[in-house]
């Protein structure tokens, strides 16, 4: 079964082809047959996992050599999967959450014309996520980024009969690709240190290589990561990625593309591991991110964009984890499996709301809808404790880790990061809790032709195995530390730290940190009535409202001097490149204008001209000049 | 005498014959100054034949002297082509040449 | 060495004729110039030990090119006289100031040179000639003769006139007329008898009726027609057969329509 894990990326990317070839032939069955091939990869990824299991933890590395890819000098690229325990964990993921959200899409889309195409583009997300994390080199890694990076645009920008969502969808790919530039530096750097991508050949030889080289590897990976993944300061184009539809941003949000970000630190980890320096500007980034998103998320009306902000932070989370070294990697992604399943629970449970409210997605206008959706209630209700990291649910058992996990090391970092990742887990204890009660509880605040019910079997299922996801995976994954020493052959094994608050103390704060927050929740949208227009904002709530001015930072800081510097380059381009070609041409056309005249058609003014030539030839002869 | 006389003689002719192509609008006659041109040479170099005592620049002379029989054959059916195109042999007449 | 006489004939005999390239008006009497030049060429090549090409000179220039150029001439109409009024600016001073100064030049350039002409030298016989032509320069000959060959294609080329229209014959002429309504034989000459100068007497039919169009049309238009109608009463009447000559009077009149037509004749040649 390790020797087929190619199908896992052939299959599905095998089905997009024919449903876009097929056209409209392929349209009455198309869904089944994308959900189907979500489900082969799922069943091969499964059998790879089961098959791995049987091995000992040594042996659980097995690369796949496809074929030669690119064989040039001293460059050789060798397409070939790398299976270990990270790769099979991020292909569980992505088949498993992929496939529900397959099926919750076939009833989500039902009454779209262009289903077929949605499928197409599902699976070749999929394609593309399984072949990035399946990889076995930086370069064939960089073919998913990309494939990810294009998918993710076509499903942005799925409605794009709307302008603002395929501006949307723009600014994801433009976004996206800032952070590429960063991959593209990260792998020549590389080749220049190591002559190699392949990932065996770089990590071999990280020791041989300055610890600055490794600095700047390290960053540019960075810059990559904080592109696909929304990480400060690339993190605008996730909000507005909500103009797909519903189930394109729960795969976007739990299973792919955010993920990859953190995928690829925790997969350097050889690198990050020996530059102390990128280690702590990634662990920057994450708190940053997580602090950042949080505060955005307490102030956002829109549901979607709440999740957006949420998973913003939770990423964050992740990165500070990674960035903590060989104790963060397993957290990390432990975190990041957990949350897969509780964001996508939720975010089908938004789907769901939506789905109920004619495509409502303002939360003042939502309000006491466990009565109306009990099944969307109980599983976003799970996925909500999940979050806030209520034990025994699943994000308790992740998240604490990180939190204790940052409050380990000497000087100043354990007391910042630590303290951002507590104060983080209080603010998204409230925005959670906040978005919770003003969907679910309180009094109805519904437009006049809202007639909320349950969706159909497709979208429920799937939502239902995702909380018991949400409310079960943590607890099992953590007992014995089942997850962490299944990771240990790729992260490495990593030495118990005692954090410097105890252990207790920090799961206590957290507790008590969270209480707070779902509590002052509770008052402000629960029990109290919620004004179906947003009061007028104080200026803190007007700064997240308004995602800290990202966009006019950004436009301020880089569009502009860009359009300038562009403006100038078109100026200079036409004054001096064009200026110099087209006078040359008028040059020579004002020179062709006065030899005109002596082409007067006469025959005898052309002898004229030859005799004097003559005469001027013999005159040089005879004076002695030639 | 010396020889080189007819040299100074052969470039007398040469002018004159240049000065007839330049100023004759009649085809003919300015043709016929080229001719005189390419005797003035041919004279040249007989008189240079004869003061280098060698026989070559004769030789030299009579390949000029083919050459001009066959200019003289185009040239004249140029002639014969232009009059009866235009009914006129007047160099000033085609000037389709103007740029 | 060169005998001063010869130089100063032959200079003599070549200039002033070349001269009426620049003045003579008619393209004739340059030609007929050019062909004393030619001969004075000619003569200056035997003077200067070529035989050969002197007579080559001959043959070729004033006997084959000269004559091709009065040939052209004659097509191309030998009456055209050229009016030597400038039309060009400037051309003129541009033209007598060049050509001087090349000649000028290359007189000044001659000048230079300080050579000592050789005492004796192979006098340029045929067998000489051939002699060089036939070894050293053999490849050059061959390629003159291609020229030749090429510039007589090109002259036939440069003068053929495509025929656009299929060639009509006196055949094709002869029906074209008949189909035009003409007769197709010869008209009936004038004149009766023959008695006297009959150009102007139409003749008569068998039935003894004039036919007008005996006479030629130029003498009805002048009205220098006499008419048959003295020579009709003649026949009609066969007892005058025996006085057949007419009375004095119409015998003097006929004479002077003699003498006229004959001066109109002159006429209408010219």
């Amino acid at each position: 079964m390790l020797d087929l894990t190619w199908l896992l990326i052939a299959v599905p990317l095998a089905s997009s082809l024919v449903l876009i070839l097929l056209g409209k032939r392929a349209d009455a069955w198309g869904h089944w047959m994308g959900l189907a091939a979500s489900t082969a990869a799922f069943v091969v990824g499964a059998g790879a996992f089961l098959q791995m299991l049987g091995l000992d933890a040594e042996s659980r590395e097995h690369a796949v050599h496809l074929f030669t890819w690119i064989s040039g000098g001293e460059l050789t690229v060798d397409a070939g999967l790398l299976v270990d325990p990270l790769s099979i964990t991020f292909v569980l993921l992505v088949t498993f959450v992929g496939t529900l959200i397959h099926l919750y899409s076939v009833g989500y889309m039902e009454h779209d014309p262009r289903r077929r195409i949605f499928f197409a583009y599902l699976n070749l997300f999929v394609a593309a996520m399984l072949l990035l994390v399946l990889a076995d080199s930086y370069l064939l890694l960089f073919v998913g980024w990309e494939g990810v990076g294009l998918a993710s645009y076509l499903l942005i920008g799925f409605w794009n009969h709307k302008p603002e969502y395929a501006t949307a969808a723009n600014k994801a790919f433009v976004v996206n690709r800032v952070g590429d530039v960063g991959l593209i530096v990260a792998m020549g750097l590389m080749f220049a240190a190591f002559g190699s991508l392949s990932f065996e050949t770089v990590f071999a030889h990280v020791g041989d290589v300055s610890t600055g080289q490794l600095t700047a590897i390290g960053l540019a990976l960075l810059v990559a990561a904080t592109g696909k993944s929304a990480q400060f300061p690339l993190q605008s184009w996730l909000g507005d990625a909500m103009a797909g539809p519903t189930p394109v941003s729960a795969l976007i949000h739990a299973a792919t593309m955010v993920t990859a970000g953190v995928y690829l630190i925790v997969r350097s980890a050889a690198i990050f591991d020996l530059t102390e320096t990128a280690r702590l500007v990634v662990a920057a980034v994450g708190a940053i991110t997580l602090l950042m998103g949080a505060i955005i998320g307490m102030a956002k009306d829109d549901i979607k964009k709440a999740l957006a902000a949420s998973t913003m932070s939770q990423i964050g989370y992740m990165m500070l984890a990674a960035g903590l070294g060989p104790i963060g990697y397993a957290f990390a992604i432990f975190h990041l499996l957990t949350h897969g399943f509780f964001k996508a629970g939720m975010f089908l449970g938004a789907g769901s709301v939506m789905h109920g409210m004619n495509d409502q997605v303002d939360m003042r206008r939502f309000g006491a809808l466990r009565t109306a959706m009990v099944v969307t209630w109980v599983t976003f209700g799970l996925g909500w404790l999940a979050i806030l990291g209520v034990p025994p649910f699943s994000g308790f058992w992740s998240k604490d880790k990180i939190i204790e996990s940052a409050f380990v090391g000497e000087g100043w970092q354990p007391w910042v990061f630590g303290l951002a990742a507590l104060i983080g887990a209080g603010l998204t204890a409230y925005y959670m809790s906040r978005l919770f009660f003003m969907t679910f509880h309180g009094k109805a605040r519904w437009t006049d032709d809202a007639h909320p019910h349950e969706s159909p079997w497709t979208m429920t299922v799937p939502m239902i195995v995702l909380s018991v996801g949400s409310g079960l995976l943590g607890w099992f994954l953590a007992t014995g530390d089942r997850f962490t020493t299944w990771l240990e052959p790729v992260t490495g094994h990593a030495e118990h730290h005692e954090p410097v608050l105890a252990v207790p103390v920090i799961m206590a704060l957290t507790l008590v940190l969270v209480a707070i927050g779902a509590g002052l929740a509770w008052f402000q949208y629960g029990r109290a009535e919620v004004p179906t227009t947003a009061p007028a904002p104080s200026l803190g709530t007007m700064v997240a409202r308004n995602d800290f001015y990202q966009d006019s930072v950004n436009r301020a800081v880089f569009q502009r001097p860009g359009t300038h510097a562009t403006r100038t380059l078109v100026y200079a381009d036409a004054a001096l490149v064009d200026g110099a070609v087209n006078g040359t041409g008028s040059g020579l056309l004002k020179l062709g204008e006065f030899l005109r005249r002596f082409q007067s058609g006469q025959v005898r003014s052309y002898a004229a001209l030859i005799l004097i030539a003559v005469a001027g030839l013999i005159a040089a002869v005879v004076l002695g000049v030639l | 005498m010396n020889p080189i006389a007819f040299v100074y003689l052969a470039t007398v002719l040469f002018g004159i014959g240049a000065a007839a192509v330049l100023l004759r609008r009649n085809a003919i006659i300015a043709f016929m100054g080229v001719e005189l041109m390419l005797n003035a040479a041919n004279l040249a170099l007989v008189a240079f034949s004869r003061i280098h005592g060698e026989i070559d620049g004769q030789v030299m002379a009579f390949f000029v002297m083919v050459v001009a029989a066959a200019e003289v054959v185009v040239g004249l059916a140029i002639i014969i082509a232009l009059f009866r195109a235009r009914q006129t042999i007047s160099l000033d007449e085609p000037a389709e040449l103007k740029g | 060495m060169i005998s001063p006489v010869l130089f100063w004939s032959v200079a003599i005999l070549t200039v002033i004729p070349a001269l009426s390239l620049l003045f003579a008006k008619k393209a004739v009497h340059v030609a007929m110039s050019i062909v004393a030049v030619m001969v004075g060429l000619a003569v200056a090549y035997v003077g200067l030990g070529a035989p050969f090409l002197g007579a080559v000179q001959i043959v070729v220039y004033t006997g084959a090119v000269m004559m091709l150029f009065l040939f052209v001439l004659m097509l191309v109409g030998v009456d055209q006289r050229e009016s030597m009024k400038e039309t060009l600016v400037g051309q003129r001073w541009i033209a007598l100031f060049g050509a001087g100064g090349v000649a000028v030049l290359l007189i000044s350039a001659v000048g230079q040179l300080a050579y000592e002409p050789a005492e004796e030298m192979t006098e340029g016989d045929p067998e000489a000639i051939a002699q060089l032509l036939f070894t050293d320069y053999v490849v050059v000959m061959e390629i003159l003769g291609a020229l030749l060959i090429t510039a007589a294609v090109g002259a036939l080329v440069l003068t053929h006139t495509p025929r656009l229209t299929p060639r009509r014959g006196q055949a094709e002429r002869q029906r074209a007329r008949v189909l035009a309504g003409a007769n197709p034989v010869n008209r009936p000459m004038p004149g009766v008898y023959a008695r006297h100068n009959a150009l102007d007497v139409p003749a008569l039919d068998p039935e003894g009726k004039p036919i007008e169009e005996s006479v030629s049309r130029v003498l009805e238009i002048r009205h220098q027609m006499d008419t048959s109608t003295q020579y009709e009463a003649h026949l009609s009447d066969p007892s005058k057969r025996g006085t057949d000559k007419p009375d004095h009077e119409s015998l003097a009149k006929s004479d002077d329509a003699e003498t006229g037509e004959a001066e109109n004749g002159k006429e209408d040649e010219k």
